[in-house]
């Protein structure tokens, strides 16, 4: 009880609204909306994506009515802990970290990380190799965790989004980058700015980092996490998981 | 590091900041220096600008007036992305051997606070002079004093000393707007607190260690001033014997 005054206190000071949950049936799911494919904005500010095909869909499954609601990376499980949204899907790993702070569900889909760099600029990702290199991650990811884990002799730089990565590696500030092979190869490599640039090196899945792939993320106990997890097992069967799926790659993202 | 048990406070366990307390070190360090540098080259330049506007020069009152316009007019996040961001995308810039400065993030946001204070500066500065008591002007002409002289000896340093309020709002502004360097990679104090907020999953703990440290470079820097003031205009207190 004391905790949750504080905590209210605290929320009203820094002119977080603390809502208490919503008591209606609209789920609200927290979603990012600078990850494409995943998760992107049309130039009308529309949200659209596999993140978002999903969430539609597992909602649909679900029979419950559901708004997407946007938010930055970086505040992604804050948001969800000040009850500004009931889940995040938002291809967030589930990671062992995470895990002690939220609950997710089953994975909903699979894809390994994978360096981008200038075409023939490097010819293995070894940590000797990329030694002295300035490499580009997103912060908060497992992506960023594992590289400064496994490259210390590298300059990290941690950005706030993929898209400003993109920015920086056409501009020439990063000489290589770190994150989802998905995301940079329809998101970059597949694109106009993308020329030029390929992948290199090995698929990286270190259970340690990469966790067993990216879930769906909600507070503590709830039991949307068993929900979800039963409508994507659905979805999988049903073909609807499948018909969004090949809307996006000509492959099976979920993986084995 | 081990846990400090009363510094979990439940809610907030300052234990997270004080495991990465050397990011803060370093994050203090860039913006304590960057605001200092830009600072002072904004100063450096708004000189010759302010002196030239307030003379009302035929030739560059104009064209200063359209730069302190622009920048003091647009927000200085824009200015900022529009150097960092902006530079990148033209391969005439890219080829060039401004690319070199260009491309560190360190140099883009120097270069934008900079340009950004000597605008607010030379603005500053050219208010203190016109508002200046013409005696004083009329005693050094009547002395026989050159003008540059008497820029330096008579007009700079009596626009400053009754500026100075104005100066202690520019150096705060310029230190809280600094935190935008976070924006573009740079290892600042808010970017140290948004890397302890990611490291953790939390949404306290980082930004009010941030904030805490931004309040007490405040602090220090009014003090200062403060004092400063007091000896810079000690000759209109009345006199105690």
């Amino acid at each position: 009880m004391l905790k949750k005054i504080t905590f209210s206190v605290i929320g009203v000071l820094f002119g977080l609204s603390v809502n208490i949950a919503n008591a209606s049936d609209t789920l609200r799911i927290g979603v990012e909306g600078a990850y494409p494919p995943f998760s992107e904005k049309t130039s009308d500010g529309k949200l659209i994506g596999f993140d978002v095909d999903i969430a539609f869909a597992l909602c649909k499954e679900m029979k419950r009515s559901c708004v997407m609601v946007e938010q930055g990376w970086d505040g992604m499980i804050p948001g969800l802990l000040a009850r500004k949204y009931d889940a995040i899907i938002a291809s967030m790993t589930i990671t062992k970290e995470r895990q002690k702070i939220i609950d997710f569900s089953k994975k909903y889909y699979a894809t390994p990380g994978k360096f981008v760099a200038k075409k023939g600029e490097f010819s293995d990702d070894k940590p000797s190799t990329l030694a002295g290199k300035i490499i580009g991650v997103q912060s908060s990811t497992p992506h960023a965790d594992f590289l400064k884990f496994t490259y210390p002799n590298s300059t990290i730089r941690e950005y706030g989004s993929q898209e400003e990565i993109y920015l920086d590696l056409t501009a020439g500030r990063l000489d290589a980058i770190l994150a989802d092979s998905i995301a940079l190869s329809k998101g970059f490599l597949h694109t106009d700015s993308g020329k030029g640039f390929s992948f290199f090196g090995e698929n990286h899945e270190e259970r340690d980092f990469f966790g067993e792939g990216l879930g769906i993320g909600v507070r503590k106990g709830d039991t949307l996490k068993d929900e979800f997890t039963k409508a994507i097992e659905k979805i999988r069967e049903n073909g609807v998981y499948k018909k969004i799926n090949d809307k996006y790659f000509d492959f099976d993202v979920y993986g084995e | 590091m081990e846990k400090i048990n009363w510094l979990d406070w439940g809610v907030i366990d300052w234990n997270l900041p004080l495991n990465h307390w050397d990011l803060f070190i370093v994050g203090t360090f860039n913006t304590v220096l960057l605001t200092i540098l830009a600072l002072f080259v904004g100063w450096v330049l708004s000189i010759p600008l302010a002196f030239l506007r307030a003379n009302r020069n035929k030739l560059f009152n104009y064209p200063i007036l359209c730069f302190t316009y622009v920048f003091r007019g647009t927000p200085l996040l824009i200015q900022l992305f529009l150097i960092y961001y902006g530079a990148g995308q033209f391969d005439i810039i890219k080829e060039s051997v401004f690319w070199v400065i260009l491309k560190d993030p360190w140099w883009c946001a120097f270069i934008a606070f900079s340009l950004n204070s000597a605008a607010y500066q030379t603005e500053i500065l050219r208010g203190a002079i016109e508002t200046m008591p013409q005696g004083e002007n009329e005693v050094a002409v009547s002395m026989g004093m050159p003008v540059l002289l008497r820029l330096r000896r008579i007009i700079l340093p009596s626009a400053t000393r009754r500026a100075l309020p104005m100066y202690s709002n520019e150096i705060i502004f310029m230190l809280h707007g600094s935190v935008i360097a976070s924006t573009i990679t740079i290892l600042d104090i808010l970017k140290a607190g948004r890397m302890v907020n990611g490291q953790y999953y939390v949404a306290y703990e980082g930004f009010i260690t941030a904030a805490v440290i931004y309040m007490a470079l405040v602090f220090i820097t009014t003090k200062g001033l403060k004092r400063l003031e007091g000896n810079w205009n000690a000759y209109k207190q009345p006199r105690t014997t």
